[in-house]
């Protein structure tokens, strides 16, 4: 016996879990296994389409009108732009309020952690006020125990990227916190439940305290922003209290790794995937995989009969028509390297790559890396290609950061592939079970 | 291997280049040992672990597991640094393990530190220190409170008793003692028959379904030859399986004990109950690790035996099947221990692979038994990949859902909840748990592993439920032992 299912995707990050939601529109069994927790918690949360073009021109204002020039190979390319509208739509059906910028076609421009701007097609509602377009001085508002956000040298590099309005630094002491290295799910759980704390003027709650500790620094500015740990399961409630307090718009700077938005938009996403009645199973690594290869003969290619998910050591069998490889790429270690060569781990899919290992990167570290588009070629129905261009399995589709042809650091494009990619993927595998 | 552990690189240079030849720089001295432990130069700090951690999410002083795990084991090198008290305030749910995206062994780390802390730090005639080691060692205590149940029962709900447990030990008196059962699994266990009777039970079995399903006798008799198992085995024709029930299903919930063998009965399994000492759990988590050392060696032993005679090993409470499975061969080095590790089985799950559960169940009801049900995934179950589990087979069972509450911890980790000065930070990380519980639609709980029903139970007054006792009354029927006479 194995654990049977129509479709199995194998990977629980954008990509999977929208392959997940994709094919669970057909009338199918889907499920979805996740070994360690998806680099979402990494990622900053922002959903990018295209920021710059593969020939480095950019800020893009309309990522969609670049798609159609996308070279042979890049992702984009192999699903075709309606395939990347329609995976945005579920997307915007899935996050609802909790995200913004479906209303138009071009790019936002969204301040990081850092003080740069990132073009960027969906961002959290929390991010929202905040943008560079919007008019409005800023106040950006850091803390001492919290380094990765230095709010005055945010600031001036916003000042120095140009941005249409003043922009003001101030670090100031998180009430309530006491150690120097805070986790920020800790920030984020006083505010959450706005638990008592103590401050100069006696206890009070941590939403009051950290308000009263901003007043004195706010000038004219009408906006102000924190570094994103304004609260995790109750985030709309804490930055609507500090909002009112302060009578200020309130917004929240990207931040990360680790990173609240990649953990909210991780529960979105999971919400979504339970309520479309996919079974998960997380911790566990698919290690192997059995194909039906003595049945196909020299027809076509093999299909994979059954996975292998390895549990503390015993093999668990998983079955389905259909496979879906959505394990992320040299972070998510979907793809991996050593000193020989670069590989796929589970299916061992062909990944291109030059011999010579001093050929996968160049000297300048800013550089157009060749590592940066390592990962698995594919058909235009996602499945991986062999060294021959032919399909490696009759039914396995690859979607996200897996793939190659595509630099998503430099094109600010990782969001988005994953999203298309997913989308077809799990809709093809969907359809072709029989 | 780390990049450390090799030597040199080997790429031939052209004549021409050899002015710009990366020549590498010897940083370890020749053929001698690194100090890293393997695994902490797999943190690159992303501190992703730290996110998952629900101690560091309510308490300020908890410094996190990055700190607990990679950190101090690099400060410690430096010889000067001796391991750091938090390491006391983890609660081993084990979350940080698989939000590594490095496969960095935190809570091996974690374990290994905490045993050298009490070994090294701890004063042996502390109260803590005392407190500590009764709680880990609850299994030597459970037998004699089984003897008396009722008196214990009585005696350990007395304000009094509770009292002199904060005052005197630490045991904070906010809890009410688990219940002991008037007759433990084990004496129904041997009442019953023993394995004997398990044996003829399991062959009756096996004719009522050949007889109904004469197609099935393929896989009915030869499941055990499909999985693959490593070495050379004894290999039995028969169905067979060791049950380690765990300290908990023995002295308190035999019922949890009693489905499993009417629910594997039922697919035609022989079950031998074989000796067995306590998991080691709340050992690991007291840092006991001398206590553990001993109690895994019974096990494995026993275990072992069980192995060579074809059996394989299934486990109820979640906790025990982690500590079999995962901490057993990271912290000690026993003959045999590899082999009990690859071969114990969550028993729920070792049916979905074995058997086909999921149509068994399919159509099956449960009666006015049950209703439906706030699930909660234990993180011990979790880690293991069954958090899922639970809610896909109740699905199969008419008149009956399981809603899952969510992937908070419930809080209590064991011995760790019970201890006076975590009681309020256990009751926080919980708090989101009972929350949850309370929205769910059901006003009955249920999870598998049995700190966090007691937590559960404690936070919001429902009755819980293990899967295994649903699973029973879908399959069996709550009347069954007395139909089977």
């Amino acid at each position: 016996m194995a654990i049977e299912d129509d479709v199995l995707v194998v990977g629980g990050g954008l990509a999977g879990a929208t392959a997940a939601l994709a094919a669970a529109r057909g009338d199918v069994r889907v499920r979805l296994i996740s070994h360690r927790q998806s680099t979402l918690r990494h990622a900053s949360g922002l959903i990018d389409v295209l920021g710059y073009a593969p020939t480095g021109e950019g800020p893009l204002a309309d990522p969609f009108s670049a798609i159609p020039d996308l070279p042979d190979g890049h992702p984009y390319e192999r699903v075709g732009l309606e395939a990347v509208r329609e995976a945005l739509e579920l997307f915007d059906a899935v996050a609802g309020d909790a995200y913004d910028g479906a209303h138009t076609d071009a790019n936002a421009l969204v301040p990081t952690h850092g003080g740069t701007v990132k073009p960027t097609a969906r961002y959290p509602t929390a991010t929202a006020p905040g943008l560079a377009s919007a008019d409005g001085d800023a106040l950006l508002v850091g803390f001492e125990t919290l380094p990765d956000f230095d709010a005055p040298l945010a600031a001036a590099h916003l000042e120095a990227a140009g941005v249409p309005f003043d922009a003001r630094g101030v670090t100031v002491r998180f009430p309530g916190i006491g150690r120097d290295d805070a986790k920020i799910t800790r920030y984020a759980h006083l505010l959450d439940r706005d638990e008592v704390v103590e401050t100069a003027a006696g206890e009070t709650g941590a939403r009051a305290a950290l308000a009263e500790t901003v007043r004195p620094h706010l000038g004219d500015e009408p906006r102000v922003g924190f570094p994103a740990i304004l609260g995790d399961e109750r985030a709309a409630d804490v930055r609507r209290d500090l909002a009112d307090r302060l009578g200020v718009d309130v917004f929240e700077v990207p931040m990360g790794p680790p990173s609240l938005p990649g953990m909210r938009l991780e529960d979105l996403l999971y919400d979504a995937v339970a309520d479309a009645g996919v079974r998960v199973t997380t911790g566990v690594p698919v290690v192997d995989y059995e194909t039906d290869a003595a049945e196909t003969g020299a027809a076509g290619p093999e299909r994979i009969e059954r996975v292998i998910v390895d549990r503390n050591g015993s093999a668990i069998p998983h079955r389905a028509e259909q496979y879906v490889l959505a394990t992320g790429g040299l972070v998510g270690k979907g793809v991996q390297s050593d000193r020989e060569r670069v590989h796929e781990p589970i299916f061992d899919c062909h990944v291109p790559h030059p011999a010579d290992r001093y050929d996968w990167f160049v000297d300048d570290v800013f550089g157009d890396q060749p590592y940066a588009r390592f990962g698995v070629p594919v058909d235009r129905a996602l499945r991986p290609l062999d060294a021959d261009d032919a399909p490696e399995f009759a039914n396995l589709h690859a979607a996200g950061a897996v793939l190659g042809g595509y630099d998503f650091a430099a094109e600010k494009s990782g969001g988005g592939v994953s999203l298309a990619t997913g989308y077809v993927a799990g809709r093809r595998a969907a359809e072709e079970c029989q | 291997m780390s990049d450390a552990d090799r030597p040199t690189d080997d790429v031939s240079i052209d004549d021409d280049d050899q002015d710009d030849a990366f020549e590498p720089i010897q940083v370890f001295p020749e053929g001698g040992e690194t100090d890293l432990r393997p695994g902490a130069d797999d943190c690159y700090k992303c501190s992703t672990c730290d996110t998952n951690c629900p101690v560091a999410e309510v308490d300020d002083e908890f410094p996190g597991p990055k700190f607990q795990g990679p950190e101090q084991w690099r400060l410690k090198r430096q010889e000067d640094h001796d391991i750091d008290e938090s390491v006391m305030k983890c609660s081993n749910c084990m979350r940080c393990d698989s939000a590594c995206p490095s496969s960095v062994p935190l809570s091996q780390m974690h374990n290994t530190a905490r045993g050298e802390y009490v070994e090294e730090r701890m004063d042996k005639l502390s109260r803590e220190y005392v407190r500590n080691r009764i709680l880990a060692n609850y299994r030597r205590l459970a037998p004699l409170a089984a003897a008396f149940p009722r008196t214990t029962n009585v005696v350990m709900g007395l304000s009094a008793t509770q009292w002199l447990g904060e005052k005197v030990l630490g045991i904070t008196s906010q809890r009410e003692f688990p219940e002991f059962a008037t007759e433990t699994f084990r004496e129904w266990w041997a009442k019953r028959g023993g394995n004997a009777t398990s044996k003829k039970r399991a062959r009756e079995a096996r004719v009522a379904s050949d007889a109904t399903h004469p197609s099935d006798h393929a896989s009915g008799t030869s499941s055990r030859e499909q999985t693959e198992r490593g070495g050379a085995k004894v290999e039995n024709p028969d169905k067979r399986v060791a049950y380690f029930h765990g300290c908990y299903s023995n002295y308190n919930t035999p019922e949890v004990a009693k489905a499993l063998v009417r629910v594997y009965e039922h697919f035609g399994y022989e079950i031998l109950v074989p000796d067995q000492h306590c998991s080691g759990t709340p050992m690991f988590a007291n840092g006991m690790l001398a206590d553990a050392r001993r109690s895994a060696e019974t096990n494995v032993r026993e275990l072992g035996a069980a192995l060579e005679e074809g059996a394989d090993i299934v486990a109820s409470c979640s906790s025990c099947s982690m500590s079999l499975r995962q901490e057993y061969p990271e912290l000690f080095d026993i003959a045999g221990i590899e082999d009990v590790a690859a071969n114990t089985w969550d028993a729920v799950e070792y049916l979905r692979v074995h058997e086909d559960l999921e149509r068994a169940l399919e159509g099956t009801s449960v009666g006015d038994e049950f209703d439906d049900f706030a699930y909660h995934a234990p993180c011990h179950a979790r880690n293991q990949g069954l958090d899922g589990q639970t809610v896909e087979l109740l699905e199969r069972i008419d008149g009956v859902e399981a809603h899952d509450v969510g992937d908070s911890c419930s809080g209590i980790s064991g011995t760790y909840g019970w201890k006076a000065e975590n009681y309020e930070t256990s009751m926080k990380i919980g708090s989101e748990m009972f929350e949850h519980m309370n929205d769910a639609d059901a006003a009955q709980g249920l999870t598998e592993c049995p700190t966090c029903s007691m937590q559960m139970e404690h936070g919001t007054g429902y009755e819980i439920t293990h899967t295994l006792e649903v699973l029973a009354a879908a399959l069996v029927g709550p009347d069954a032992e007395a139909r089977a006479q």
